[in-house]
């Protein structure tokens, strides 16, 4: 009766096995644990994810030297390098996401609970999944397992109206995306008869299959996509959760799932769906445009940082698509592979100045009262030389400005929709770079040449002190030598696309 | 030669001091934080006088070159070299440095540190911008300069320095922005970001002219030439006595650098076509732009417009493909980083003590201040363009180029000799002279050694380069002739 069943290989699974062991070992031991020693849940946490990289980084090809795809679970589960240095990235980001929460929560006292951990474990889980997944299925439970903690942690605070009335805003918007995303994936199953992208892959080369159905199938999975990309016209609910979550909750939010984002991204479209390159590039070219457009336009006129760090989101993710929309020209794929890359790199220099953006703001917070608006940020010169000058080097890095991180993540992506031909669509993107750079240069206005409003000291612990700094200055060392991080994207997709 | 790396030391030397002088936090530290700064400025400067010392005058090409691999990924280098064109504005920089420090030295009170902390470390940007040959470490130093000049124009600034501090940042940025996307056709096009490679490489006339445009939207900002010149004077009212200094005297310099740099080597065709353009512009900042100049009523204002007026001799210089044009337009460079700056400080010591840049508020301050009238007196006549200052040589030089070239546009141009001297002459007539025009300048305090010092050492510099300019054209020569056959010798 058990002949067929196979134990699949587990070990290119192992990190998430051991996440998921440990996400549910922690909410038995939160049983254990008073509420004033929630500092042992921190501690477990940030111990599980820092296993998870020790398992990651021993198993990948940064130490077997053998950068070579596996798949398990019936090819629905794929490891290469790709998932290998993103997933790494992935565990760093949500560590720094958990220092920089830990004052702000602590302070906060009906959202120090052991389920906020145990659900931020489980959502890194869901974007593990969706960063290894090889098949519709697995992409789909990626996202939900992403999607419902995080629906929970916007909601966590009870107390607030704004973040009830931004999850729900999230759950109804996002359960419409992820039918939207399901209704592309059954239409294409349709077409191609599989649900496993690498044999999507195969049949399209082939040839046999129904067009129509096939283009139909991939609005919809654009569709679906792109709300998890929170690109126009897909980004409604981005400000809005942005503003209403807990300051926490959106530095996760807009951090790590970018990440996962653009690995399915690279799996649907790139590993999945390749031969249609023509068609999806289109599409996304459009969108990329319009969220510079509308990301950078409406980032003028909010008054709340949260709300335009939101738009800046939008505009920043339309300028990582145009690397993903340059790859192809003509049928030629000869550079597609390294325009990809620069979107990847863009991807993770984007995370590392969200993430220090948004530490700012938590570092600035304090025990009732949120340092949400832009006039908080007014003569942070005056009351910390040294955390302005880490907010201006974000804000610039943010512009697009040398010497940081964020030049040369745009630079390498214009480099390649040159090379690809499109340069109206350069020209389109740096015009709206400079639009953005107004507000950008705003913040460092506020910081540098207004009085300040409130001269309370900074009084957050050194763990977040040193840890913001250091955030800071790899914006700033990054932007002077950006080679290795960009060699390793450029070597990972190398393997991991072919 | 030396075998230090002297441009490295140029660059970074000065960035490091700042943050040094960063380090000493709050403004009870402003003394220290004013010596470290001018001990890292003077060091700054003495490490570029080598350059000078060691430069071979014979040689046309690259100097002093270093090489190194930054971003083997797209082939771009840490490669930094000067030839006879570039040098002189590294030690300019230098120099103007040291002058800044000191010119803050007792009127700057407020951020002490990060005031002198920009100053230094604008200087290392602006010696990596000259001395760049790789085309986006170029373009990087190009761009971080906006940074230091942002906070200091908003931060020290007057009453409306934010209006002024975003003007500046976004007009400049929008000009380099298309600089960039230049720069990145031109690598796809030959592989290498290597503005020597770029030299050679060949283009049609049609890619030529749209590289040309991207060229010049960058540097035309910057230099500023009419008509996208109004964020100057709005930048130099509001900033500082520093902040205007450096924007005069180094900051202009480097659109009118990047032309020789880029836009001549690498477009020579479309530069040709374009020529007549450039010449209508340049003749239009010289005499409509000194027109302007003559009834501004602020003084900054004033020498703001008179500075745009002195690029367009520059920009004139450069596009007659003369010799004696290009070595005008740079000796006029030079000059004009000498007269311009003392004249922004010559102001700034008037504001220190009246808090007006009024013309009308003044009158008679030779009563009160004879040796600082003597010495204003020096640096408006250079302004002007008198023989044996500075101002005129290179102005001379570049009308003679101009006659070579036509008679008409060397007779517009020698207009500008008149209105030089009305502007600069009237203003200095009616701050000056005349009875003790009200209670401010009866109180007036003559200049103190420091301010004496600073205004005596740039009166050198203005007399030695008028009276002996062959010092300054004996080390662009051969370089400037490279380049000019280097232009014409690729025009098809």
């Amino acid at each position: 009766m058990f002949d067929h069943f196979v134990v699949p290989n587990l070990q290119p699974a192992a990190s998430e096995i051991f996440l998921l062991v440990m996400a549910l070992a922690i909410l038995l031991i939160d049983l254990f644990v008073k509420d004033s020693r929630r500092t042992v849940i921190f501690a477990l946490s940030v111990l599980t994810l820092l296993g998870c990289a020790v398992i990651q980084y021993a198993g990948s090809a940064f130490v077997t030297g053998v950068g070579e795809t596996t798949y398990t679970f019936s090819n629905m589960f794929v490891d290469d390098l790709m998932s290998d240095m993103l997933k790494l990235f992935l565990y760093l980001t949500v560590i720094i996401v958990l220092f920089y929460s830990r004052a702000y929560l602590v302070d906060r006292s009906e959202m120090n609970k052991g389920e906020y951990y145990v659900l931020l474990l489980l959502a890194t889980l869901g974007m593990m999944v969706m960063i290894s997944a090889n098949s519709f299925v697995t992409v789909y439970i990626g996202i939900e397992l992403l999607a419902l903690p995080l629906y929970a942690m916007v909601a966590m605070n009870r107390q607030s109206l704004a973040a009830s009335e931004a999850a729900m805003k999230y759950f109804i918007l996002g359960a419409l995306a992820s039918g939207l995303l399901l209704y592309g994936m059954s239409m294409i199953y349709g077409a191609t008869g599989s649900l496993e992208i690498t044999a999507i892959a195969e049949r399209l080369a082939n040839g046999d299959v129904n067009g129509n159905l096939l283009a139909f199938g991939l609005v919809f999975l654009i569709a679906g996509l792109a709300f998890k990309l929170g690109i126009v016209p897909f980004h409604m609910w981005i400000p809005d959760v942005y503003h209403g979550a807990p300051t926490s909750v959106t530095l996760l939010i807009a951090s790590a799932p970018k990440l996962a984002a653009f690995a399915i991204v690279m799996r649907l479209l790139v590993n999945g769906l390749h031969p249609l390159a023509g068609d999806w590039q289109v599409m996304l070219m459009i969108m990329a445009v319009l969220s510079m457009a509308i990301g950078n336009l409406a980032a003028i006129v909010q008054t709340n940082i949260k709300r335009m760090l939101a738009y800046s989101a939008i505009s920043h993710m339309g300028f990582m698509l145009l690397g993903i929309v340059s790859g192809v020209v003509d049928g030629n794929a000869r550079l597609a592979t390294e325009a990809y890359s620069s979107s990847m790199f863009y991807v993770i220099s984007y995370v590392l100045m969200s993430l220090g953006a948004f530490g700012m703001i938590l570092l600035l917070a304090r025990a009732g009262f949120e340092a949400d608006t832009l006039d908080d940020f007014k003569g942070l010169n005056q009351r910390s030389p040294w955390f302005a000058a880490i907010m201006m080097m974000l804000m610039f890095s943010m512009a697009g400005i040398p010497f940081f991180v964020g030049f040369f993540a745009k630079f390498s992506v214009l480099m390649f929709v040159i090379a690809a031909g499109h340069t109206w669509l350069a020209i389109v993107a740096v015009l709206f770079s400079l639009i953005g750079a107004f507000y950008y240069l705003r913040v460092v206005k506020l910081m540098y040449f207004d009085a300040p409003q409130d001269k309370t000291p900074i009084v957050d612990g050194p763990d977040m002190r040193l840890l913001i700094s250091v955030n800071g200055v790899a914006v700033a060392a990054l932007g002077l030598f950006p080679q290795f991080i960009m060699a390793l994207c450029v070597i990972s997709l190398r393997y991991s696309l072919g | 030669m030396s075998t230090y790396p002297l441009l490295s030391l140029a660059i970074w030397l000065p960035i490091a001091a700042g943050v040094i002088v960063l380090l000493t936090g709050s403004d009870r530290n402003a003394p220290l934080a004013r010596r470290l700064a001018l001990v890292g400025a003077l060091a700054g400067f003495l490490v570029t006088i080598p350059l000078w010392a060691g430069f071979d005058t014979t040689h046309s090409g690259m100097q002093f070159v270093e090489m190194g691999s930054w971003i083997p990924r797209f082939n771009i280098n840490y490669h930094l070299g000067v030839d006879g064109i570039s040098m002189l504005f590294v030690i300019l920089n230098a120099f103007i440095t040291v002058i800044v420090v000191a010119a803050g030295w007792e009127v700057v009170t407020q951020k002490v540190a990060q005031y002198n902390a920009a100053f230094l470390i604008m200087s290392g940007l602006m010696n990596g911008i000259f001395s760049s040959l790789d085309g986006v470490l170029f373009y990087v130093f190009f761009e971080a300069s906006l940074i230091p000049m942002y906070l200091i124009i908003g931060v020290w600034g007057g009453p409306n320095r934010v209006y002024a501090a975003f003007k500046f940042f976004l007009y400049t940025l929008f000009g380099s922005l298309l600089f960039l996307l230049a720069l990145i056709y031109l690598f796809v096009h030959s592989g290498s970001f290597s503005i020597l490679d770029w030299h050679e490489l060949p283009i049609a006339l049609g890619p030529q002219i749209w590289i040309f445009l991207a060229f010049l939207i960058a540097f035309a900002v910057k230099v500023p030439m009419w008509p996208v010149h109004t964020w100057l004077p709005d930048a130099h009212v509001e900033a500082p006595t520093g902040g205007s200094i450096v924007l005069a005297a180094i900051a202009l310099k480097l659109g009118a650098y990047g032309f020789l740099r880029f836009s001549l080597p690498i477009a020579p065709n479309a530069s040709h076509e374009l020529a007549p353009l450039m010449i209508a512009l340049s003749l239009i900042a010289v005499v409509y732009i000194g027109f302007v100049a003559l009834v501004q009523a602020d003084m900054k204002k004033l020498v703001a417009y008179s500075s745009i007026a002195h690029m367009g001799f520059v920009t004139l210089g450069f596009f007659m493909f003369s010799a004696l044009g290009v070595e005008g337009a740079l000796v006029q460079m030079i000059s004009h980083g000498f007269v311009s700056g003392a004249m922004f400080f010559c102001i700034g010591v008037m504001y220190d003590r009246v808090h007006s840049r009024q013309i009308a508020d003044y009158g008679g301050v030779v009563n009160t201040m004879p040796k600082f009238a003597a010495l204003f007196m020096l640096f408006s006549m250079a302004n002007a363009g008198l023989p044996a200052t500075s101002g005129f040589v290179g102005e001379f030089m570049v009308i003679l180029g101009a006659v070579q070239f036509n008679f008409w546009v060397a007779f517009a141009a020698a207009i500008s000799l008149i209105l030089g001297a009305a502007y600069s002459l009237w203003m200095y007539k009616r701050v000056i002279f005349g009875a003790v025009a009200n209670e401010h300048v009866a109180k007036l305090s003559d200049i103190n050694g420091r301010e004496f010092a600073i205004l005596g050492v740039l009166a050198l510099c203005t007399l030695w380069m008028g009276l002996h300019p062959q010092v300054f054209t004996e080390v662009m020569h051969a370089s400037v002739n490279g380049l000019l056959d280097h232009v014409n010798s690729r025009i098809h």
